[in-house]
């Protein structure tokens, strides 16, 4: 580029600017025109709809604003993951309680779906004949019911559950009423905290050591073992922290008192319908998505690893799912923000999601637009934050070309 | 020929394990000891299920149960084979129901009709042999007739106003109205979106499509349920069946015109410098040479996509619309019959599957069609 710069023979030369002709067979003038009409049209319908609801809105006597967020909610919520009194907390509260449901299905739904989605499609690799038709069998059927059904099915399933007095107990500390799943839980205390920093320290740490160990491995073709530093860091490191904390271990289970049980944690019958509908439903896509990448690796390059003398498991690790994944990742996006949005159908089986409390809301103040917005706002920023976070990912291990 | 002649070489069956039924049961079933493992536990679980689901669903079922003279069944059969058979009564109590919604009684068959009208417009559109404009004029003249059959109010039918309709038409109204009025509004998105001269028009159509597939249908549905009044002059307030209608047709703009500009994208350059080239105005090179390679390379996934708003239009039951899925949960509300969900989602299940299989089968056999040319 420099050189050409130098040289004047090679200068680039401007095209000669074209005056903008006041005629109609001047495309940049009809460009011009076309967009001031349509741009035009655009703002009259706009306007036109904003006056109807300014003249609606008075005539039902409906203040604008976002005033009622700090207003007493009222709203009662079965699940609230952080403080909640409906007589005392504010519409916003409420919110974002909804707010952090939404979330917290999602995100288990996703990682449960993905786990579920990825093993149905190799299952419908397999060699073994009955276990790849039951696979196809599975996606055929799920994917053609609609997810609302679903979701009825199993909500209607989980209500003919026992009730808590003869509650099922698959295994210790778990138990299965119609009044939702009771798990026994952790009694937390500060010295599992300090385990979990002393692990996340551990993984930071790990991250340094093999990349140290790679760099060893480039420069000199032998890569140092790093699993006794792992399992110091990983391991030693946490269990010592909370060894020297005291060592607190006690389970705080479920126990059947009058109607229900009290103690332990739990997930409303609500919630466990919703998930188990949610991650159903997705993991039919995801298998799909998961089927096709794993194909669209040519099989040159497995015959190509086996002549290389790679055993078998590190085919799959180091040359089949590197090349699948760049497959996989984009549409796997949209079964991930599918799924965040599908999370909204909880309002059907009555779980209080986002979608759910605020439109209890909107039909406790009537601030229909203010309350779309706020919908609109908070979904469109998680689908924002999920597809950064997957295009980030997604370059991560995208092909360098050169 | 000389190897029949020689008594030595005559011919030698193939060992038993490399050809035949064995071969394949060895080669697909029993290929190692895991594959064996796999097998055996699953065809014990495949065999009991389908046991238990034959017990359950045909020899211990209930079939019909007496119905009183005020019309309320008494389902006292039902709760005797609660757990062990199923309850098919519901089905042969409210099949009307749950296909035509609460449409009168004695004009059924109007509804009846309009489902097999909107098949026979499907099986149509599906034959490419009537892939031509009259296509165009087919669909106006039958959606047409199934506007009349449901209004009625003319030819001597009675008028049925539109909140008695429900059931199984409104399922294909909302799902086939909002694609054909959706897709003219997604090819002109798609357009502008890909527009060069006019940067503002596609800031707009961007926004539009990102705004859309950033939210879920139901904040859609929500929207049209109570923004949509507030929208309009006071006193004009269409029915709630059109509302939802608009909300599904904006919806699905947005999703089939990414799609239409996949194929737009997926046109060679060439073609669309070949028709600047002849001089053709801007809707000419479109109408003639972009738009009919580029539709036809997409329509697979309009197919998927329609499926996808098939099983969508189920979420209208929230804003309190009748359609398959919500008539077979209000059959589910009378008291005698509220222990059978089961039974109602397992068949509203198998109409929705029926549909959407059908239609998936097709897409599939589509592009096979279509990518004959480049496969080997």
């Amino acid at each position: 580029m420099s050189e050409s710069a130098a040289d004047p023979r090679y200068a680039p030369v401007a095209p000669p600017k074209k005056a903008v002709k006041l005629s109609w067979s001047d495309p940049v003038f009809r460009g011009i025109v076309w967009q001031v009409v349509i741009i035009g049209a655009v703002i009259g319908i706009v306007w036109y709809l904003a006056s109807n609801t300014a003249s609606n809105l008075a005539s039902r006597h409906i203040a604008t604003g976002f005033d009622f967020l700090s207003r007493v909610a009222g709203i009662p919520i079965g699940e609230h993951p952080i403080a909640y009194e409906p007589s005392v907390n504010s519409f916003g509260r409420a919110l974002w309680i909804g707010v952090l449901n939404t979330l917290q299905v999602s995100v288990i739904g996703i990682i449960l779906a993905t786990l579920l989605g990825t093993m149905i499609g190799i299952a419908r690799l397999s060699r073994n004949w009955l276990l790849a038709r039951l696979a196809m069998t599975y996606v055929e059927v799920i994917r053609d019911i609609p997810l609302l059904l679903h979701l009825f099915f199993w909500y209607g399933i989980v209500q003919t559950l026992p009730a808590p007095r003869m509650a099922l107990h698959p295994m210790p500390g778990v138990f299965l009423s119609n009044r939702g799943i009771r798990f026994a839980e952790l009694v937390w205390e500060p010295a599992h905290t300090g385990a979990l920093l002393a692990l996340l320290v551990g993984i930071v740490l790990m991250v340094f050591v093999s990349q140290r160990a790679t760099k060893m491995q480039e420069g000199t073709g032998l890569r140092p073992a790093i699993w006794p530093a792992g399992l110091g860091a990983l391991v030693a490191l946490p269990l010592a922290v909370w060894a020297i904390m005291g060592a607190p271990f006690e389970w705080e289970t479920p126990v059947l008192r009058g109607f229900n049980f009290q103690g332990g944690g739990t997930f409303s019958p609500e919630f466990g319908a919703l998930l188990i509908g949610l991650v159903i439903y997705t993991a039919g896509y995801i298998a799909e998505i998961v089927r096709s990448g794993i194909q669209a690796v040519p099989h040159g390059q497995v015959e190509a690893a086996g002549a290389l003398g790679l055993r078998p498991a590190l085919v799959l690790r180091k040359i089949v799912l590197p090349q699948a994944l760049r497959v996989i990742i984009p549409p796997m996006t949209s079964q991930f923000l599918n799924l965040t949005k599908n999370s909204s159908l909880a309002v059907a089986i009555g779980f209080q999601d986002f979608v759910s409390i605020a439109n209890t809301t909107l039909n406790q103040t009537g601030q229909a637009i203010e309350v779309i917005a706020l919908i609109m706002l908070v979904y469109l920023s998680i689908s924002l934050s999920i597809s950064l976070f997957m295009n980030w990912y997604n370059k991560r291990i995208a092909l360098v070309e050169r | 020929m000389s190897a029949t002649a020689s008594p030595d070489t005559a011919r030698e069956r193939p060992p038993a394990l490399t050809v035949g039924p064995l071969a394949w049961l060895r080669a697909n079933l029993f290929n190692s000891w895991l594959s064996t493992a796999v097998t055996l536990a699953l065809g014990y679980l495949l065999i009991r299920w389908v046991i238990g689901f034959v017990d359950w669903g045909l020899l211990n079922a209930v079939w019909s149960v007496p119905t009183s003279a005020q019309g309320v069944a008494n389902t006292s059969a039902c709760q005797a084979a609660k757990g062990v058979g199923a309850c098919w009564a519901i089905i042969n109590d409210k099949w009307r129901f749950i296909l035509f919604g609460r449409y009168t009684f004695d004009d059924q068959w109007r509804p009846a009709i309009c489902i097999a009208l909107f098949i026979g417009l499907y099986v149509v559109s599906a034959m490419r042999r009537f892939w031509r404009w009259e296509l165009g004029l087919i669909w106006l003249v039958t959606l047409s007739i199934i506007f009349v059959l449901m209004w009625g109010g003319v030819f001597g039918m009675e008028y049925v106003p539109q909140d008695q309709w429900g059931g199984l038409p409104i399922t294909f109204i909302l799902s086939t109205f909002g694609l054909a009025a959706a897709f003219p509004l997604a090819v002109l998105v798609a357009l502008g979106r890909r527009s060069t001269q006019l940067p503002a028009v596609r800031v707009l159509c961007v926004v539009y499509v990102e705004l859309v597939r950033g939210v879920p249908l139901i904040s859609f549905l929500f929207m049209a349920s109570t923004l949509f009044p507030l929208f309009m002059p006071v006193g004009f307030n269409p029915d709630k069946l059109l509302r939802a209608q608009i909300a599904v047709i904006l919806f699905a703009a947005a999703y089939l015109a990414e799609i239409v500009r996949g194929g737009l994208q997926a046109l060679p350059k060439g073609q669309y410098e070949a028709a600047d080239s002849l001089g053709l105005s801007y809707w000419h090179k479109m109408g003639f040479i972009i738009l009919p390679q580029a539709l036809r390379l997409v329509i697979p996934p309009l197919v998927n996509t329609f499926i996808g708003f098939f099983k969508d239009t189920s979420l209208v039951l929230i804003i309190g619309i009748y359609d398959l899925l919500s008539a077979g949960k209000i059959a589910l509300g009378e008291p005698a019959w509220q222990p059978y969900g089961t039974e109602i989602y397992l068949v509203v299940g198998a109409i929705y599957f029926v549909c959407c299989y059908t239609m998936s089968r097709y897409s599939r056999g589509l592009e096979t069609e279509f990518n004959r040319s480049v496969r080997r």
